[in-house]
């Protein structure tokens, strides 16, 4: 059989509001780079080259949540002209930090901050890409992790799904051995409610999970929160822990709410 | 209490040593009970020294803290947060890789090589019915688990019997304990009396026996028989939980539409701890991963979870959807229709789940609520719209 010559699938790597900390993670993939730049045409990626090729693209990894009107504009155009698009992390899937905006008065904050607020042209909220177009998958983290990352890109180009459960980050704790830092500990930890995928890192270190990949598929919030109490939470711990990186995730985003009607 | 026609005696603290010595010694990996990171947990032991003296454990449901005994016990423990299944039934495991040849081919490469030969030192009495349990789900049917069943005919399992059960323990309940049934190679009974700090152990194999006799050893006395019988004895009757004394089975099938499974599905997290805890459960899923190139592929098998919404994925969407259906699957289950599947109860009354459950739900209290609904259900008099 022979092989006809096969045209590489071309990817690009897009930045919104965000702190670059995710498309540096493809950077970071320093053994595998090589590699990847054989398998794919990295066609637009201004973190690691200021060549850009034109569109359109097979594969899109979005960095980074909507923040202004130029940015709505912008994801409408790399969706026309993307095959896929993924989002990296958690600005691009859920509004990142940035999105503790979505509970002030931007206005107000710009005031405070600028010496000419009337120079920045900012939307009122931060808002995820599936806000503004359809994601076909959403990788969570923050930052994303490399393994997972690289995990997309190959299941990709082998047209097979991702292998990236959502299920809690408690599965990961376990398959690695770690001792459970809430039940054996004490230590407020929020892996009961959050997303896998990053190998369960801070509670093998006997920290207590933050939160940074978002809400697991299958939380339960009502029965999770006073656990955090128990252990020496109050109204204000709760709703910083959930108010971070994933703060406008939707199940986060009802829970905090909820702590502070209570 | 089992018999020890295999031969018995008395060992000391030395003895203990010489025996993860002797195992070690025989080309073994010795895993036994360690402290680390505020629990008693599994792990390779380099000796004798590893052991836990002097710790023992406080559980209630949804904790667990490490406690020091003044008594120096070894074993005055009860379950910590892994199990043996750890071992033998990894997390996670290449089944297979296959690349693809220069003429395009498929090579398939099957996973070989000689499994690890491991010695399990301190083998609870609930947590040696766990394995016979998984040797059942995962080599008694038509379609064995070779890497299973390689690792565990390999594997030399030195039982602790119980003297000290945790405020979770029910083995009781369960049949499984405190004294040790079937299926260890040795048996151990820590004695800490006026006579000193030692262990009645009983071969129940030939090389248990063999074993036995590298060690430095002295006969078994009655006064030290005595002491060990007294001290499970003891046990079985400081048990922290029970089942209700009726056939789990029967109640498991009759009570599917009861309340209380809306009432304990408010509590759970879904987390999918007692599952991965649990020393019987034995669910996994593969997954495929490709290389870059995507000439290299390989298939894993992992532990999955009857609370995984995924797991249960089919066309259309997941089966269990409710996070009711998936604690009730998986109690129902364990309880109820593993004795059609596999001829027991799932259930060794290890105590596991109440304890590594972040909520603290406690099986046995649901058992007990599911047995009340259904007594006071049959109470009531039959109303005109009540199910014939």
């Amino acid at each position: 059989m022979n092989a006809e010559p096969r045209r590489r699938p071309r990817l690009a790597v897009w930045k919104f509001a965000s702190c670059d900390g995710c498309q540096l993670t493809l950077l970071d993939c320093e053994d595998e780079l090589l590699g990847l730049a054989e398998q794919v045409e990295i066609a637009h990626f201004l973190e690691a080259s200021s060549a850009s090729e034109p569109g359109p693209y097979d594969l899109s990894l979005v960095e980074g949540s909507v923040t202004t009107a130029q940015d709505v504009e912008r994801i409408h155009h790399i969706r026309a002209v993307s095959r896929r698009l993924v989002t990296i992390g958690a600005c691009a899937t859920a509004g990142g930090v940035q999105a503790l905006r979505n509970y002030a008065d931007v206005a107000e904050f710009q005031a405070a901050v600028y010496a000419r607020p009337d120079y920045v042209a900012t939307l009122a909220t931060s808002t995820p890409i599936s806000a503004h177009v359809p994601v076909d998958f959403e990788l969570r983290g923050c930052p994303i992790d490399r393994r997972q990352l690289l995990e997309v890109i190959t299941a990709h180009l082998a047209g097979r799904r991702p292998a990236v459960p959502a299920h809690s980050v408690c599965f990961e704790c376990k398959q690695r051995g770690t001792v459970c830092v809430t039940v054996a500990h004490g230590t407020p930890c929020l892996g009961p409610v959050t997303h896998a995928g990053c190998g369960a890192i801070c509670p093998a270190y006997g920290r207590g999970c933050y939160g940074c990949f978002g809400p697991g598929d299958s939380t339960n919030f009502p029965a999770f929160v006073p656990l955090l109490r128990r252990d020496g939470m109050d109204t204000l711990d709760v709703v910083r822990v959930l108010r971070t990186f994933n703060t406008a995730a939707p199940e986060f985003d009802a829970a905090s709410r909820k702590e502070l009607d209570r | 209490m089992a018999t020890d026609a295999g031969g018995s005696a008395v060992i000391d603290k030395d003895g203990l040593d010489a025996l993860v010595a002797v195992l070690a010694g025989r080309g073994r990996t010795v895993i036994g009970p360690i402290v680390r990171d505020g629990a008693i947990v599994l792990a390779e032991l380099g000796s004798g020294a590893d052991l836990p003296y002097g710790w023992g454990v406080e559980l209630e449901a949804g904790t667990y803290r490490l406690r020091a005994r003044e008594d120096g016990a070894a074993f005055a423990h009860s379950a910590g947060p892994q199990s043996w299944k750890t071992f033998l039934h990894p997390p996670r495991v290449r089944e297979w890789s296959a690349d693809r040849s220069a003429d395009g081919d498929l090579v398939v490469t099957e996973e070989t090589g000689t499994p690890p030969a491991y010695a399990f030192l301190g083998v609870r009495p609930c947590d040696l019915r766990a394995i016979a349990i998984q040797d059942r789900v995962l080599t008694g049917g038509r379609h064995a688990d070779q890497g299973y069943r390689g690792r565990r005919e390999r594997a030399f399992l030195v039982a602790v019997e119980c003297t000290d059960p945790g405020a979770t323990c029910f083995c009781v309940s369960m049949g499984t304990g405190p004294a040790a049934g079937p299926g260890f190679d040795l048996a151990l009974t820590e004695v800490l009396d006026a006579g000193g700090h030692r262990f009645l152990v009983r071969a129940g194999s030939e090389e248990g026996e063999s074993v036995l006799a590298d060690l430095p050893r002295s006969p078994a006395d009655p006064a030290t028989r005595e002491a060990a019988h007294e001290r499970v004895a003891g046990a079985a009757d400081r048990m922290g939980r029970s089942m209700p004394p009726v056939d789990l089975r029967t109640l498991m099938r009759e009570t599917l539409t009861a309340g209380r499974w809306d009432d304990v599905a408010a509590r759970c997290l879904t987390c999918g701890n007692c599952t991965m805890v649990c020393p019987t459960c034995f669910c996994t899923s593969t997954e495929d991963v490709t290389d870059l190139t995507g000439d290299h592929a390989e298939r894993w098998r992992h532990w999955e979870s009857c609370f995984d919404l995924d797991f249960s994925h089919l066309p259309g969407g997941s089966v269990r959807e409710s996070p009711r259906s998936r604690y009730r699957q998986w109690a129902t289950h364990k309880l109820g229709t593993w004795f059609d599947q596999f001829g027991s109860s799932g259930c060794v009354g290890c105590g596991r789940c109440i304890v590594w459950c972040p909520v603290g739900i406690d099986i046995t209290e649901e058992a007990h609520a599911l047995h009340q609904e259904r007594e006071s259900r049959a109470a009531r008099p039959p109303g005109p719209e009540s199910p014939a």
